[in-house]
């Protein structure tokens, strides 16, 4: 083993380290993509077939659905919702299991690659994870009927945004944990669960009592429900629109923020 | 492929790789490392030896500069792991105690995805890890997920994957604990040929044969400190005797009179006596003379063995 190959190794460039924890994640997925895919994809599919059109069809455009069928509304915020059990997903279990089953990340702490480009690169990885498969969403969605305009678009960008408020403090939050105990299930069924039915997925949130709506209006999925029908109907008013940004990237910067402080917190002792 | 690696640190051929003056590391009210001075040399296999707790892979995990140090200087292959730690970390090699492999991918895989942490282009990745498999006797199984492989396949996969970037100094924590012996020796001979190929190693472990197989110099921790340091050939000397003369009685054991003497140091266990003696033979005719009749006797070397027990003492640390 002496010929070929001359070491060049280096401590990469900041960006690039973490881009490199992204490929670490891809290579994993690569070969483990299809429970996933199903879950992400399939699942929000079955929901827009059986309420979107199914229960839908028993429902008359009104000023609650801005006048459209009621598939055409669910839609963009069935985009988000799904996002945002993605996002969960891969921002509680892999993320402790990569400290503490896999060790992954003990391994890839020992090379020049930091503990905050970990962070960072476990992050960009649940976005372009959640951009794929909301991606694949919306195409289905519009493929059967169901989207009405290229705003379309802006609730992908919405789905993103609004799936990276949530995971990026969930994710610090995992950094932190030793074993799981019952501290994701009860993330699932006491905040993703709840948020999901009540606030504005499935009906105004303006229906809800006075005193339930504030706390749906700290949830990132209501900002983002809001934001994704506001970019595929065209309906957005600037202030809110700038409000429900403005909360959303405030979310994500201090989750970040927090995740590399877990994180290297948990890989420097 | 190594061999190389030791001209590219050429700066520091007559230094020292690592260099500790007091270095110490706390965690809260516990002191695990409490100021110790090291120097690595270039090209030498150094051995930490310790029981548990002795402040051992504290001091592994400074010097692999993944764990901030609380007191003293360090530096690393002329570095300081405070401000240069990433720049260090791409000429270090570490085998960490617990495997962290990616069971679910394949070894090949495990190869490729860890070398481009260090910044190497995916064609250099792919050509090293076939050379690290043929190293790692682990061709027949390169594209197998890791998950099946033997606990001395993972090792030899996560020795291998420590070499991908041509470390200048190998860490090794505790490298073939839990291995059956077959696993070991070939583990051992690995070693042996980086060795040879002028890689430094730091090793870890509590196998006193591995010590001395493997080391040619180690130092001695318990409670955060190093109580001693030189060859395993030394030690003995300076810690033990060149024979030890162990004596097992049925009944019950001759006082302390009959045995004044027969030895430089005797020690009594609860099944026997050790008689520390340049001469066993020797001590043992002695001890005939003396008409003492014990129910079997052995004469064998001193060793690490010894040294340790004798410096850490005899009771069990969990």
């Amino acid at each position: 083993m002496s010929t070929a190959t001359k070491s060049t190794a280096h401590a990469p460039a900041p960006l690039t380290a973490v881009w490199l924890v992204v490929e670490g994640l891809w290579a994993w997925y690569r070969r483990n993509w299809r429970s996933s895919a199903v879950s992400s994809v399939l699942e929000p599919v079955l929901f827009l077939l059986a309420l979107g059109f199914g229960f839908g069809s028993q429902i008359q455009p009104s000023a609650a659905t801005g006048g459209l069928d009621y598939v055409a509304y669910l839609a963009p915020a069935l985009v988000v919702a799904s996002a945002v059990q993605t996002s969960a997903f891969e921002a509680t279990y892999p993320v402790l299991a990569a400290f503490k089953w896999k060790r992954t990340f003990i391994g890839i702490a020992s090379t020049p690659v930091a503990p905050a480009q970990i962070a960072y690169g476990q992050l960009l990885w649940i976005a372009l994870r959640v951009a794929v498969s909301s991606t694949a969403f919306l195409v289905i969605a519009t493929v059967l009927g169901a989207v009405t305009s290229v705003g379309v678009v802006g609730s992908l960008l919405v789905a993103v945004l609004t799936a990276m408020a949530f995971a990026a403090p969930v994710v610090a939050y995992s950094a932190t944990l030793e074993t799981e105990g019952q501290q994701f299930t009860a993330i699932f069924r006491f905040v993703v669960v709840p948020m999901t039915v009540f606030a504005g997925t499935f009906f105004p949130v303006d229906q809800l009592p006075v005193w339930v709506r504030p706390l749906v209006w700290v949830t990132p999925m209501w900002h983002g429900t809001e934001l994704s029908r506001a970019a595929a109907f065209g309906t957005g008013e600037l202030l809110a629109v700038l409000g429900h940004l403005l909360f959303l990237g405030a979310l994500v910067v201090l989750g970040a923020r927090f995740a590399v402080r877990t994180f290297t917190r948990r890989l420097e002792v | 492929m190594v061999a190389e690696t030791v001209v590219h640190g050429g700066g520091l051929r007559d230094g020292a790789l690592v260099r500790a003056r007091g270095l110490a590391k706390r965690f809260g009210d516990f002191e695990a490392v409490r100021g110790i001075d090291l120097d690595v040399r270039p090209g030498e296999a150094f051995g930490f030896l310790g029981p548990n707790g002795a402040g051992k892979s504290s001091t592994m995990r400074m010097v692999s500069c993944v764990s901030p140090r609380t007191g003293g200087d360090l530096t690393v292959l002329g570095m300081d792991p405070h401000t240069q730690g990433p720049a260090i970390r791409a000429r270090l090699g570490v085998v960490p105690q617990q495997d962290n492999l990616d069971n679910e991918l394949t070894v090949r895989q495990n190869l490729h995805v860890y070398g481009r942490y260090f910044g190497l282009s995916k064609a250099h990745v792919r050509a090293k890890a076939v050379e690290l498999l043929e190293f790692a006797q682990l061709v027949d199984r390169a594209d197998d997920e890791v998950e099946p492989l033997s606990g001395g396949m993972k090792r030899r996969l996560t020795i291998a994957r420590s070499l991908i970037n041509d470390p200048q100094l190998l860490l090794l924590d505790e490298p073939t604990t839990g291995l059956d012996p077959q696993a070991r020796h070939l583990l051992w001979d690995r070693l042996f040929r980086l060795r040879q190929q002028g890689v430094t190693l730091i090793i870890t472990t509590h196998y006193m044969d591995e010590a001395e197989q493997l080391c040619d110099r180690l130092v001695v921790m318990d409670g955060g400190k190093i109580v001693a340091e030189g060859s395993p050939g030394e030690l003995i000397a300076r810690y033990c005797s060149r024979e030890v003369l162990e004596l097992r009685f049925t009944t019950d054991k001759p006082d302390a009179a009959a045995i004044d003497g027969l030895a430089d140091r005797v020690e009594v266990l609860p099944d026997r006596l050790l008689l520390y003696t340049a001469d066993g033979e020797a001590s043992l005719a002695a001890a005939h003379q003396r008409g003492l009749a014990p129910a079997s006797s052995l004469v064998r070397r001193g060793t690490l063995e010894d040294v340790f027990l004798r410096l850490t003492g005899r009771t069990l640390v969990d």
